[in-house]
Parts: structure tokens; sequence; C-alpha cells
């Protein structure tokens, strides 16, 4: 199909040339060098390049490292232009757009950097959108450049063309069709301004193809300064808003800190972590802030939510000050909204202010980067020299640590199974809590997030809002060209790691030693749960029943694959894989079919109506 | 309760895209929208009609004011402001209803734009209530169309919705 689009475009050039030819402001000017029309000295000293090199040029211009990417007709003119600059700008091929999406996703989340990607259009822009709309449900700073049809046939229903600008609208925070070649510089410009800045977020950036003809030529200056003048997302939080904050915190009798993404995002552990201490507040974290405060500290009483720990969600129940700070009040932390946090008074910190009083209603809001806010409620609480009640946090503590005395998480550790749970601890102590893990979703994604405590942020990688399968691998991909050195895994299902399983050729290509953990289930262990609960065990759909021979599917990549099938060989295993240093290792651990996610709050319930793990004699009931 | 927006939006294409999809996409209602250039030649002027209780028509503020294209916002249901909508609306006019729609014309101060030996278009501008006070007052059954603006509106006093 892609080899076809080469052969049909090669007449639409043509007629390209000659409209282009038409306007009187960007002349084919490689042979003079001097453009006529205005900025003349400017133009002396800036290179004339054509939109193709300018594409290149601007991603050099903002220190891009990693371009994730697959040609296409559209795109074969910046594709020229790339190869023409040789190693100024380093293109990771995948084998499929959707990965191409998500490993520069992955690429943004580990290193706080925005990722890059370059596709084809039609064919090339769809396959990209599930990984942009990942990107824009977890706000993660990301450019993606999707070549469109030459301008004289967008809406004639060309060759591979579709409304890429319109498809994508829902799910970017913006997006661009650059129909003049003079507006491409300042566009890629403002692109990533917009997906770094403020509430981060995808933009799409869709060039036609006659846009990027290397014939056609005109000064480059790329623009450094910028601003917008429609667009101007809050710098610093109001004042007078953070004493109101932090006199709320020194009042409260029980109170708690919920953090969620923005803190990650915002790069705002540290102040985080010293503003919590400073306190001696209990702390919790949704799914996508994990590891903004270190979870192996005794103040984190573990993710809230759906799946989260019985101590969290109880304490947010009980809680009379909440101090949300970048997150969303999403319906998977929430619970049903008419029994949240009932005493509360509730602090929102948040860059974006559609953000706030959107799902429940705050007292205090405050607009701002949730670091600089965290930093000045440091700074305001230590001016007033303020300290907290110290009798009724002693109190408060006494009753969260009689909720944590329950022991929510607890599972069958006497299983001739091995369960993932244990499979997940058994990943931490082997990587000694140093590791970069991605995720796919379902089961595997909430038992790691459950059991693999992040103690640095940027540490847990994985689809929160859109929920996406087929994330973890290509996202791993991203993380480890982002950090070379680091181990990086991936943890993922049988059912979605079939779902971009191809980026096993990707990563021989480049050599990333990443180690998949495969929790082997058989089932969509989320959907099977699901059904078991609320469907009387009707499992439909979700067995698969034809599955591939995993460890001769990586070893036919090129890797190496594992089996362990019982608990006392995993330790093991999982320390051959590590140490092969310089190896993709692909481990196909095969859990317990029946495990379950607990505890749990089920749709329509509240914190406080948490289902815990049965207890032993239940277990042998069932 | 029915809200009035009034935004000041960049002259892009796409950007009526991006508020009519925000509309749909979040589920809120839009009752009418009116958009036009202004003097400003990079500017429209983009004027919405809403309803929806106080914590939606904030939301739906919010997530316009968030839309890159749009560069400035105001709720003039929060302001004493003047609103007009212009409806054009084509009657059956024959034998002693032409009388009648005349006086009605004239009571509501429209004018009739056009006729012919069967029909009359009635021009009207006010706020939208009065052009549909005038929609009820038509006798039964003597209207062919109608084609309203949809309302506009501006804040009173010496202040302007500028950049």
């Amino acid at each position: 199909m892609r080899i076809q689009a080469a052969e049909s475009i090669r007449t639409e050039d043509a007629c390209v040339h000659s409209n282009l030819a038409d306007r009187p402001a960007p002349t084919k000017t490689a042979e003079t060098g001097v453009p006529d029309g205005a900025g003349a000295n400017v133009a002396a000293a800036a290179p004339m390049l054509s939109g193709a090199e300018i594409t290149i040029q601007a991603l050099i211009d903002e220190g891009v490292e990693y371009v994730f990417g697959y040609p296409g007709g559209a795109v074969l003119h910046i594709y020229d232009a790339l190869f023409q600059r040789g190693d100024a700008i380093k293109h990771v091929l995948v084998r499929h757009e959707q990965g191409a999406t998500h490993a520069a996703d992955g690429y943004a989340r580990a290193t706080g950097k925005c990722g890059v990607c370059l596709v084809t259009s039609g064919p090339g822009a769809t396959n990209a959108v599930t990984g942009i709309a990942t990107a824009h449900l977890d706000s993660i700073p990301m450019v993606v450049i999707t070549g469109q049809v030459p301008t004289p046939v967008i809406g004639s229903d060309a060759f591979q063309e579709v409304d890429t600008v319109g498809i994508t609208r829902p799910c970017v925070k913006h997006n661009f069709l650059v129909k003049r070649l003079e507006d491409l510089a300042l566009t890629i410009r403002k692109a990533f301004f917009i997906a770094q800045s403020g509430r981060p977020g995808p933009v799409v950036v869709d060039i036609p193809k006659d846009v990027t003809d290397p014939n056609i030529k005109v000064p480059y200056v790329y623009p450094r300064d910028l601003s917008i003048r429609s667009y101007n997302p809050a710098k610093r939080g109001h004042l007078g808003q953070i004493r109101k904050a932090v006199e709320a915190m020194l009042d409260a009798k029980r109170p708690i800190f919920y953090t969620g993404g923005g803190a990650i995002l915002d790069d705002a552990a540290a102040p985080l972590t010293e503003l919590v201490r400073a306190l001696g507040f209990p702390i919790t974290s949704t799914l996508m802030g994990l590891g903004a405060y270190p979870m192996t500290d005794k103040q984190f009483v573990g993710m809230l939510g759906m799946h989260g720990t019985y101590e969290a969600n109880m304490a947010m129940h009980e809680t009379d000050c909440l101090i949300a700070i970048g997150a969303r009040f999403d319906d998977r932390v929430t619970g049903k909204i008419e029994h949240f946090c009932p005493h509360a008074e509730i602090i929102h910190v948040d860059v974006d202010p559609s953000s706030i009083s959107k799902n429940v209603k705050v007292q205090v809001p405050i607009v701002g980067p949730v670091g600089s806010v965290v930093t000045d409620m440091l700074g305001v609480l230590r001016e007033s020299g303020g300290r907290p009640d110290q009798t009724a946090l002693a109190a408060w503590w006494k009753q969260i640590d009689e909720w944590r005395s329950i022991d929510c998480m607890r599972y069958d550790r006497s299983s001739p199974m091995i369960k993932p749970q244990f499979a997940v601890e058994t990943l931490y102590k082997v990587t000694d809590g140093d590791l970069f893990l991605t995720s796919d979703v379902g089961q595997h994604q909430m038992f790691a997030a459950q059991f693999y405590p992040f103690d640095k942020p940027r540490r847990w990688i994985n689809s929160g809002g859109l929920g996406t399968m087929g994330f973890g691998l290509p996202a791993a991909m991203g993380v480890q060209l982002g950090h070379p050195d680091a181990q990086v895994a991936c943890i993922s299902g049988e059912a979605s790691i079939l779902m971009c399983i191809q980026e096993m050729a990707t990563c021989k290509q480049y050599s990333l030693p990443i180690k998949v953990v495969l929790l082997n289930n058989g089932y969509m262990g989320m959907v099977r749960q699901w059904q078991e609960f609320f469907y009387e065990s009707r499992y439909a759909h979700s067995y698969v029943d034809a599955l591939p021979d995993f460890v001769a599917l990586a070893q036919s990549f090129g890797h190496v694959g594992m089996r362990v099938e019982k608990p006392d060989q995993l330790e093991a295993a999982m320390r051959e894989a590590f140490a092969m240093k310089d190896r993709f290792v692909f481990l196909d651990v095969i859990v317990d079919p029946s495990e379950n996610v607990y505890p749990m709050i089920c749709a329509g319930k509240g914190h406080h109506e948490m289902e815990l793990p049965p207890t032993m004699s239940e277990r042998e009931l069932a | 309760m029915r809200h009035i927006i009034s935004m000041l939006v960049e002259n892009e294409s796409g950007a009526l895209s991006r508020i009519a999809g925000l509309f749909s996409a979040r589920g809120y209602n839009i009752e009418s929208l009116t958009v036009a250039a202004t003097d400003e030649p990079s500017l429209s002027r983009m004027t919405l009609v809403t309803r929806g209780n106080d914590d939606i028509v904030e939301q739906i503020k919010k997530q316009l004011n968030k839309l890159i294209d749009v560069v400035k916002l105001q709720d003039l249901s929060e302001g004493e402001h003047i609103e007009r909508e212009m409806m054009l609306i084509k009657l059956k006019a024959a034998g002693p209803d032409r009388e009648e729609l005349k006086r009605l014309t004239e009571i509501f101060r429209a004018k009739i734009i056009d006729v012919t030996e069967a029909s009359y278009i009635v021009e009207l501008t006010g706020a939208s209530r009065k052009l549909d006070a005038f929609i009820e007052a038509a006798p039964e059954g003597l209207i062919t169309e109608v084609v309203r603006s949809g309302p506009t509106g501006i804040l009173r006093g010496a202040k302007g919705l500028t950049l």
C-alpha cells in the first residue's frame, strides 16, 4: 500500500509545482539564493530551506534526540531530508504507527522531554490516533508530525487522504494543518511550545506533501521567542489562595494529601516530599502519581481508588482536609461522587483551571504549576512558623494504622501456582526497586501498582486515562532509549502484549535490552474478574483459546525467551533474565488464572465500601 | 439558566469546529451560534447561547477558554447587556389576512420587505423573546418559513470585549 503511494503521488506532484509557482511569495530560489519580497536582510543571513528541510531543522533546533516514525508517500520528502542530515537526529523505525506514538509517549514520560513522531497520511495518521489519545488523556507532551496529501487535492478523497486534523481534534491539546510553507517553522515552534507548557498534551502538525517540496525554498529562521495571545498558561499560583490553603492545612485534624500525575509532569516530587514531611500528613496517590512521593515511606498510605488500599480509601472518606495536587478526581479514584470525601474541605492545585470543580466542588482552588505552588506553600508554612495540631495528628495516624493492620492486599502465599502478586514482589526484589516499569492494561497493571513501590518519579509508566492495551512494549522502547543504561521492564498480560507484539522487531533492530514480564493467566484477567463478579461467571470471550508459544515467538524475533511455571523457580529465572544486560528477554510467567485484584470499590460504591480479599477459609470454601 | 457567551476567536479554519466539537463531545447544550469577522481581520466574534446550571456553565466557559483559538470570552448574562436577533419570516398573506399581518407587523415595529399576491416576508429584529412573541402572535397556519440568525449581543457601557 505504501509503495503504491509513491506512484500515485508522483503525478500529483506535477500539479503541485505549477500551483505553487503561481504564488508570488515563495520562489524557487535554489539558484539565486535571494528571495524577492520583504526581509532581505534577514534572508541574507538565513539559510534557504525547503519545507522538508525546515521540518527536520526545526526538530534539531528544538533539541529533539529521537523521532519515532514510519515512512510513507506523503512524508517521503521529509524522510529524504532526514536521510540527508545523517546523525543529526536519530530516527527509530517502528513496525506500526501506534508503536511510534506509544514509544514517543514512553520517552516523554520517562525523561520529561517532548516525544516526537513522524507518520504518513491516511492509515499512518489513523494508526497513530490511539497513541495520541493515550497521551492526551494522561497529558503527555508530544508532537506528532503527519504527512498529508498535497493541498490542491485535499478534500478530493485522494489516495491515503483522511481529515487528520478533524479526526484528531477531540484527542489533542491542539492541532495544525500547515497550508503555507512560510508558516511551517513558526507552526512547529508553536506545536512544541503548546505541547510542553501549561497542562502538557499532544499536538498534531499535519503537513501536506507540496509544502515539503524539496525544490521550493524559503529563508529559514527558527523563532526562539514565542508568545501566543490566546494561550497564557498560569505561571504562579495566587499567593492569597496559597495562604488560605496553608491555614486550612494547619487547622486540619484529619488531613491527607492526594496527588496525581500532575505532580510528576511538573517535576514537583522534591518540594512535594519536603512539604508532606514537614507537615507529617499522610499521603495517597492516584495510579498516575505513583513515585512522586516515595512509596516505601511510612507516610505513604498506598494508592487510592478502585483498587487502592483500604487505609487510603478510608482516610479519604474520613478526612476533614483534602489537599489535591495535580490530580483530577477521575471516576476510578472518586468512586460514587455523592459519597466522596463527605467531611472534607478540599484544596485543589492544578495548572488547568478546567480541572478544578469539574467533578467535585472544591473550597480552595489554586490554579498554577504544581511545583511552584507547592514550593510557595512550603515558603508560607515556614514563614508562618505554624505547626499542625500534633495531638489530632497522632490520633489520626493511630486510626490509619488500625486500617493498615487489616492488610488489605493479603494473598495466598502458599499456593502451588505463581500468584501474580508474588511475581511483582519478586520483580521488585530482583531489581532492588531500581527499575523503569512500563505496563499494559488490566490486572497485571493493578498488581504492579499495588506491589511495586516506586520511590522516584517517572519510573512507573502506564496508560491510566485511556487504558490502552498494547501500550507497554512500545512505551518501554521509548523509556530505554531515553535511559540507555537503566533497567527497563514491561509488565504485561498475554492479551495486552499481542496488541503491539510486532514491536519486538524494533527492539531487535535497536538492540533494546528490555525485559518483558508476562503475567500469563490465559484470560483477559480484568474482564474475567468483572465477569466473575458482575455477570455470574459467564466468561464471554475473555478467554483466548489460541495463544502463541511466547518463548518461541520471542526467539523468532531474535530475542531470548524463557518460561516459568513454579513459584520456587521464579526468582532465579528473573535474576537470569536481568543479568542479560544487553539482551531483550521475554519472560513468560504462568500465573494463577483465577486470581482477582483486591481490594476493590465496586461501581456505584464509596471509598468506605471496599471489598476486601477473601480470607483463607473463604477461599477454601470457594 | 440561559447564558449568552461572547468570544473573540482567532480567525482560523478549524476554530468553529473546535468550538462546536467541544459542545458535542462534552454533551453541553448549544442553542445557537453566530460568527462573523470583526474590524480586526485576524479575529472573529462568536456569540453562543447555551443553557445549564451554574456549575455546567462554569465548566463550559473554562473549556472554551482552554481552546487555543479562543482569545477572550465574556458571559454577557453576567452583566447589563443588549441582545439582538434578526428574523426573516415568510407568511401566507391573502385576503383578509393581509391587513391582519400588516397590523401585527406595525405592533412589533417589524418591516415587510417582500410582497407578492399571496405572501409577505417580514423582517424583525430584537431580543429573542420578542421574536418568539411574533411567531406566537402570527395567526395559525400562515407561517411558511422562519429564518432566525441566533442572538448576538454586547455589554452596555464604555467597556468593550477587546484585546
